[in-house]
């Protein structure tokens, strides 16, 4: 394991390597040697597999973080590679001509963070939400509670307690 | 080096699926086109129940053989497999599954409802015929229940469709759902479960309600 790294380290500029769950080695790259990296880790390296391409938006940093974890199943080991690209019309190079069914976590990432993908197959195309027309939904300045509230006719008589008051109501009422 | 000739468009389609004419026994001549999509243009309209004993009998019958549409939505859709199995058995209480709208009475709702999902659900029971129900499973249909802030499920479905019974629950038991439909045979034999008819009555209003989250409305107003 420690040899690929290596190799990698350099050849691309590879920073913040560390460790996550299940002994995944997550590392991040810049956005824009992405697919080279990726392409040499399925040729030269055995990484023939794409597990999941994932997305978390920091609204602090104005930043998405994009998620490649790659498997080698003869090794049977995980590889993570982490991408920060910027928020404002937020873009990314698409690797469908890698592994053909990124086509569609692309397009489920067009849909739910608006990241485009330019040149993904069907990439325009509505995944889950027909005919939506608001800011997409799974960015965090998206207000899910305010947009159901206004939409879709909340039945009245429904509590809800916050937790941490509630527990502080409970543990401490002097207080 | 040969022409390109001329291919007509059906070519390729089965005789069947070609347009033709057709001669009807009185002689007119009705044109057929199988790949265009006909449906019916006229809205519902409320059918008026009977008087007296006539209508107790036919609400007896219809209590007695409900047919459920085999479709599920959401969680729910795993308890109802259970209920028409030897242990729950709902064939004992006349409840019988059927696979399309045409042929069924009774529309479960098992489960929160995606604005997707809602769309198949609507032209579903628009499909059913005359008398039919609606029977809504779990919190969810009920005030939206774990899901009430989501961006994509409805929070109560009877601003969507006449529902006659909830039945509540985070799923409910198939005894629950059992208990539900007894309590729908009650409600059949009181004459109290029109909800097709509520449906023909409020169209605007339920329609207004639909179209309001549905936004690419790509079917019909009222299409069956």
């Amino acid at each position: 394991m420690n040899e690929i790294i290596e190799h990698i380290k350099k050849r691309f500029p590879v920073y913040e390597i560390g460790e996550g769950p299940n002994g995944v080695i997550l590392m991040s790259v810049e956005a824009s040697r992405l697919v080279p990296m990726l392409t040499s880790l399925k040729t030269n390296h055995g990484y023939s597999i794409l597990v999941i391409l994932s997305t978390v938006d920091w609204l602090e940093d104005c930043k998405f973080q994009l998620t490649y974890i790659v498997n080698n199943p003869e090794e049977k080991r995980d590889l993570g590679i982490r991408v920060f690209i910027q928020r404002e019309d937020a873009e990314m190079e698409s690797i469908h001509t890698l592994w053909e069914h990124a086509a569609t976590f692309q397009r489920e990432i067009k849909e739910m963070f608006g990241i485009n993908f330019p040149g993904s197959p069907g990439v325009d195309d509505q995944f889950l939400l027909e005919g939506w027309d608001n800011k997409p939904p799974m960015r965090r300045d998206f207000d899910t509670k305010k947009y159901a509230e206004e939409t879709f006719f909340p039945r009245p008589g429904r509590e809800t307690n916050d937790p941490a008051a509630y527990m502080k109501q409970k543990l401490y009422p002097d207080e | 080096m040969s022409e390109k000739k001329d291919i007509p468009e059906d070519m390729f389609l089965a005789p069947e699926n070609r347009k033709h004419t057709v001669t009807g026994p009185d002689g007119e001549v009705i044109h057929v086109d199988p790949l265009n999509d006909y449906f019916c243009q006229d809205l519902p309209k409320v059918e008026a129940p009977y008087k007296g004993v006539l209508e107790k009998f036919l609400n007896w019958a219809r209590a007695e053989s409900l047919w459920v549409l085999a479709y599920g939505t959401g969680c729910g859709s795993i308890e109802l497999p259970p209920l028409f199995s030897p242990r729950f058995d709902a064939y004992r209480f006349g409840v019988m599954m059927r696979p399309t709208p045409r042929q069924s009475g009774v529309l479960i709702i098992s489960g929160y409802l995606a604005v997707k999902t809602l769309k198949r659900a609507i032209r579903s029971y628009e499909q059913m015929q005359n008398p039919k129900y609606v029977i809504a499973l779990g919190s969810c249909t009920i005030n939206g229940g774990m899901y009430f802030d989501s961006y994509n499920t409805i929070n109560r479905l009877d601003h969507y469709l006449p529902v006659d019974v909830y039945i509540a629950g985070c799923m409910p038991r198939p005894e629950a759902i059992l208990a539900g439909f007894n309590k729908l045979k009650e409600r059949i034999k009181s004459g109290n479960a029109e909800g097709a008819n509520h449906y023909a009555e409020n169209l605007e209003w339920y329609k207004a309600n639909q179209k309001k989250i549905i936004k690419d409305w790509n079917m019909p107003t009222y299409n069956w």
